[in-house]
């Protein structure tokens, strides 16, 4: 392959983008993942479960350990850690006073626990640590045609879960003692609603890496949800600004020698900045001439 | 393993579990977990940014940390940070370690995976006399700080209006309160590793909180839990080669947390259709700004 060049003509530098099979691959199930990660990122930024979705990004590394360990197919390893995570750390009893405090604490357990036991089964397995970097922060080299497929099925599956309890849902994380009085099954859609969540997790993970799916799970809503209250557009916002970033990123990756995970962050980053920077701007607008 | 890598370990384990236990506790009853997590991440990410830019690791970890701490205080402002912003803090910056780490695998011939895991996971049983000597000190140094502003920081983490209006200075406990989280992150994650601050923050404050109510009598306990952790731990580890330390200790922790669950469960049944609690009950956090 020859080093790879920007020119400033886009049209043939997507062309040249796209005429690697391993560029296509990673594109699809980056758009995928941005798709998937885009709508239960809105709806975990909504509720304030970002710690429970950092957490959940971290199982990855117990899931791939002990995948190793006990011989399982590469993928389900992902999915048995996100999925136990997710039922460990769904909230009970949230009335008490110092909830919210004791919740923090569990989700920090559960963090602590998976990754000692994924550094046991690492141990266990005595394999010398490899690929670490790519656990962490991705490849999008390596991505395989069945992989892209698995991706698809699960997103399909998670988004048609979602958009049968997608409207409750929205209520219960609005206002959840309005909601819980309506008759509206809060705790029952927060714990299928942390299942999706780690399937997410999990499908995403092992495509892009623990770090990418963070950056495409947390910012994109985060900067849609500043732009617009509306529930609808927002959500709109979120998954196209989560494809943005990962399109971009992997552009930029292949065209620079650095790794796809700094330009995933940076670009969402910079995108959150200009859209707060930007609110802020309008908004001292709105106080200087009021109508 | 050698009787004086054990003593090491027990005195650096023991005075970083004690500053881990009484921050951890101010940590669960402020909810600011996810924040000690986020500034574990930044001192792994500062430990690679030091080696990249030819620093001593150390030297880059805590300067890395401490700058982070200051920034998550100043993003929060007046109030206390909320995890959406410490969630994309902790995307932008593991970015930037990213690309830290591809400086460092193509500057150094060590493997950037390798000194990541050490980072990740440190070594409790791998530290010299000297070391264990720094990490006590800074562990005596952190104790004695929180002992100092305890008071006025429970005041102001219950109720920051009233302490406000009595003149406590509520912002400058906060920065205070995450220096010293910095500082306990930087001195644990180089000293124990990044794996097992989280363990002793997040689990012994945790049993602690729900053991007891009473501040002194709180931060005692989880404290003690902490060291009682951090000795059974090792004893564990000693007894069994093939359970890592960090995974004996951060389980026992675990186990106090799970187990000081069981007694308020059981307690709690009786009245589940007692009367309902007021909604300032039901936020859980003492705090009155909105989210």
């Amino acid at each position: 392959m020859s080093n790879p060049t920007l020119s400033w003509n886009l049209v043939s530098d997507v062309r040249e983008l796209l005429a690697f099979p391993f560029m296509v691959q990673a594109l699809a199930a980056g758009t995928i993942a941005a798709i998937l990660s885009g709508v239960l990122g809105w709806y975990m930024v909504l509720r304030r479960q970002t710690f429970a979705g950092h957490t959940l990004s971290a199982m990855s590394f117990p899931g791939a350990a002990g995948g190793a360990l006990f011989g399982l197919p590469g993928a389900l390893g992902y999915y048995i850690a996100c999925i136990l995570a997710a039922l460990a750390m769904s909230p009970r009893g949230t009335s008490r006073r110092g909830a919210a405090g004791l919740q923090s604490a569990r989700i920090g357990v559960v963090q602590a626990v998976g990754l000692a036991a994924g550094f046991l089964f690492l141990s266990l397995s005595s394999e010398i640590l490899g690929g670490l970097d790519d656990l962490l922060f991705g490849s999008f080299l390596g991505i395989t045609p069945s992989q892209v497929v698995v991706l698809a099925i699960v997103a399909i599956l998670v988004l048609a879960a979602l958009a049968v309890i997608g409207r409750p849902l929205l209520f219960a994380s609005l206002d959840p003692e309005l909601a819980q009085s309506l008759g509206v099954p809060v705790r029952t859609l927060e714990i299928g609603f942390m299942l999706l969540l780690g399937l997410a997790v999990a499908a995403t993970t092992q495509v892009t890496g623990a770090l990418l799916v963070f950056a495409l799970l947390v910012t994109p809503p985060a900067t849609a949800q500043r732009l617009t209250a509306r529930p609808g557009w927002s959500l709109v916002l979120s998954v196209g600004c989560a494809l943005l970033v990962i399109w971009s990123s992997l552009g930029a990756a292949y065209f620079s020698v650095y790794p796809l995970g700094f330009f995933t962050t940076s670009i969402g980053f910079a995108i959150y900045l200009l859209a707060l920077g930007g609110t802020a701007l309008t908004r001292r607008h709105a106080q200087a001439q009021p109508v | 393993m050698t009787n004086a890598l054990l003593q090491n370990a027990l005195v650096a384990g023991t005075f970083i579990a004690i500053a881990c236990g009484l921050v951890g506790w101010f940590a669960v009853l402020r909810a600011q977990v996810f924040a000690a997590d986020a500034l574990s991440h930044f001192a792994f990410t500062g430990a690679i940014v030091g080696l990249a830019l030819g620093f001593d690791a150390r030297v880059g970890l805590f300067v890395f940390t401490i700058g982070c701490a200051l920034l998550l205080a100043a993003l929060g402002g007046r109030s206390r940070v909320d995890d959406l912003t410490i969630g994309i803090a902790i995307t932008w910056v593991l970015g930037l370690g990213v690309l830290a780490l591809a400086f460092f695998a193509t500057s150094s011939a060590g493997s950037g995976g390798a000194s990541a895991a050490t980072a990740l996971f440190g070594s409790i049983l791998g530290l010299n006399a000297s070391q264990a000597d720094a990490a006590a000190l800074i562990g005596v140094g952190i104790t004695l700080l929180m002992l100092l502003i305890a008071r006025p920081l429970l005041f102001s983490s219950l109720d920051p209006a009233v302490a406000r209006a009595r003149g406590v200075p509520v912002v400058f406990l906060g920065v205070l309160f995450l220096l010293a989280l910095g500082g306990v992150a930087a001195e644990a994650t180089q000293a124990v590793g990044a794996l097992l601050l989280l363990g002793l923050v997040a689990a012994p404050a945790g049993a602690a909180h729900r053991l007891t109510a009473h501040p002194y009598r709180g931060m005692l306990l989880s404290a003690g839990i902490g060291v009682l952790a951090v000795w059974l731990g090792l004893w564990i580890a000693n007894a069994f080669p093939n359970i890592p330390p960090s995974t004996a200790i951060t389980a026992v922790a675990a186990a106090a947390f799970l187990g000081a669950g069981a007694p308020a469960a059981l307690r709690r049944r009786p009245r589940v259709s007692g009367r309902r609690p007021t909604p300032h009950e039901r936020s859980g956090r003492p705090e009155t700004d909105a989210p």
